[in-house]
């Protein structure tokens, strides 16, 4: 009886704890969604984390976009083979990528390259008393390091996504039309046919920004909330890659739910 | 040295005031009922044992820590925590040296320096770069200003953090252990800085510090805080000279560095034969 008991207890201590992560989780969000307005007047800030964000990630997006394509072109072959409709190809690739890979795997490769970056550089300014030498300085760290960081990440996904897919596509031709044999125009005018600028790309769009979002916000909580020692960093690092995975992969099931179900 | 109390602290309205001050840590007390008073113009140096709340008490002034109990009054203003807005006001007013430091890892050493000019000014950049210069002149280190914190020691790093906290010339100016690992050399020049520094400022500064013969030499009062089961309390404060003829045990102990007195080196542990026999 009071080993079931310590059971119980110990699963309403992790619920609890869960809930105040979470609760902790959206007080950030909501902090740092406040202060966007002061965020976007010192935009050289954002622009820098564009550019860190997105630049440091660029070369595994556009190496990962590559394969993708190639793999995709491949086994798209070998099944729309069986079909007779190999045409269908450059639709299929373009379908694939805007819709679901460019955005999901974009995410998954940005939670791993720049989510951990994120979390293990707020995690050492936490730990080197960074952050409260800016509080110390009437240096609000939220406004100064989150907002401008939250921002870069939220506008580096998307554009990452789309460059992802624009190489998942050279992929898929490279495969079909330059190695297969495949038809050069029947692979881009079913693409250009099949492809809905609204409900696919835009779609696609939306997505790789809730995910950049979700991303950003969890890499910037973890080491925001991270304990402030070598180990507490590697936690919130690992943290990072697990929950952001996580939230992308949910996201996603929601949100193609939502802007796919109709079609 | 011997130059401290070279501008006599004015007696009006105290730079700084504890009123029965209390801080806890979760269960843990680490202050109790501290009420304390730190005339302007004057430099306070408090002193104790490792761990025993020194620091907390700097970071309780500049609103990092909230008080368990009791109030801080600031400059004339209380410290309210809550209002951001005024908490930044007044923090504006202060500077505070971090005891390691906290130089911002990717600025170099002149950017440090610039930081809190470039957040609260509109300066031009020629102003900016004569005044960041000035102030890494004033702790010696004009020559590592394009360097990065990781390319300079760490008492250098300390000299630059030095720097950049009166780099707004602030009213009060807290240092957390600013001698600690400073070379002889290094450790005479920040004592005399320090000083010059709060007299030229026309500021109060509180040190926090072990270094007995250096911080004698400068401060004009001692505040001396010792361990207890409810947290850290006062048990004195005086003049240089007050303390070393004070009769307290803890306080002749703490000047001395002596190993018996109310103050255990060992910590408690089993006899020794449980251990080693």
């Amino acid at each position: 009886m009071t080993g079931l008991l310590d059971r119980v207890a110990h699963l309403g201590k992790w619920v609890i704890g869960v809930l105040i992560g979470l609760g902790a989780f959206a007080r950030l969000c909501a902090a740092v969604i406040a202060r966007l307005p002061r965020v976007v007047k010192r935009m050289e800030l954002v622009s820098a984390q564009v550019h860190f964000l997105g630049n440091h990630s660029l070369a595994i997006i556009l190496v990962s976009g590559l394969f993708v394509g190639l793999v995709l072109g491949l086994q798209g072959y070998y099944t729309l083979r069986r079909y007779g409709s190999e045409e269908a190809l450059g639709l299929l690739v373009a379908l694939s990528l805007v819709r679901e890979l460019g955005p999901v795997v974009t995410a998954l490769l940005f939670a791993g390259r720049a989510g951990t970056s994120l979390t293990a550089e707020i995690g050492l300014m936490k730990a080197g008393e960074q952050l409260a030498a800016l509080e110390a300085m009437a240096v609000d760290p939220v406004e100064r390091i989150l907002g401008p960081r939250f921002l870069g990440g939220f506008i580096a996904m998307p554009l990452l996504a789309a460059l992802f897919s624009a190489l998942g596509v050279v992929g898929g031709w490279l495969v079909g039309v330059a190695l297969i044999g495949v038809d050069a125009g029947v692979f881009w005018s079913q693409m250009s046919e099949g492809v809905d600028f609204w409900n696919d790309i835009i779609n696609g769009v939306v997505k790789s920004m809730v995910f950049g979002f979700a991303v950003t916000s969890i890499a910037l909580y973890m080491g925001y909330s991270s304990r402030p020692t070598p180990e507490g960093v590697s936690r919130a690092t690992t943290a990072t890659v697990v929950a952001g995975s996580l939230a992308v992969l949910g996201l996603d099931f929601v949100l193609t739910a939502l802007m796919f179900s109709s079609n | 040295m011997g130059n401290a109390g070279s501008t006599s602290p004015s007696s009006t309205t105290p730079a700084l005031r504890f009123n029965d001050v209390q801080f806890s840590y979760g269960r843990r007390p680490i202050i109790d009922s501290l009420s304390l008073e730190v005339r302007q113009g004057e430099l306070l140096a408090i002193m104790g044992g490792s761990g025993v709340g020194k620091t907390t008490l700097l970071r309780l002034v500049a609103g990092l820590v909230r008080p368990t109990n009791g109030s801080i009054e600031l400059l004339g203003e209380p410290l309210r925590i809550d209002d951001q807005e005024s908490l930044y006001a007044l923090r504006k007013r202060i500077g505070l040296l971090f005891q390691f430091g906290a130089l911002f890892t990717d600025l170099n050493c002149f950017e440090n320096v610039a930081f809190p000019l470039r957040e609260h000014s509109r300066l031009s950049e020629s102003l900016l770069k004569d005044l960041v210069l000035l102030k890494l002149e004033a702790v010696g280190l004009r020559g590592a200003a394009s360097l990065m914190p990781s390319e300079i020691s760490g008492g250098m790093g300390r000299r630059v953090a030095l720097a950049r906290a009166v780099a707004l010339d602030p009213e009060l100016i807290l240092y957390d252990e600013p001698f600690a690992g400073l070379d002889p050399i290094s450790l005479g020049v920040t004592a005399r800085l320090i000083r010059r520094l709060n007299d030229a400022l026309g500021a109060t500064s509180i040190v926090v510090t072990h270094d007995v013969a250096e911080t004698f030499a400068i401060a004009n009062r001692v505040a001396v805080l010792a361990p207890s089961e409810r947290g850290a309390r006062l048990v004195a404060l005086g003049t240089p000279e007050e303390l070393r003829n004070s009769v307290d045990p803890y306080v002749r102990q703490f000047l001395a560095g002596d190993e018996s007195g109310p103050v255990q080196f060992h910590m408690a542990a089993a006899a020794l034969e449980d251990d080693f026999l």
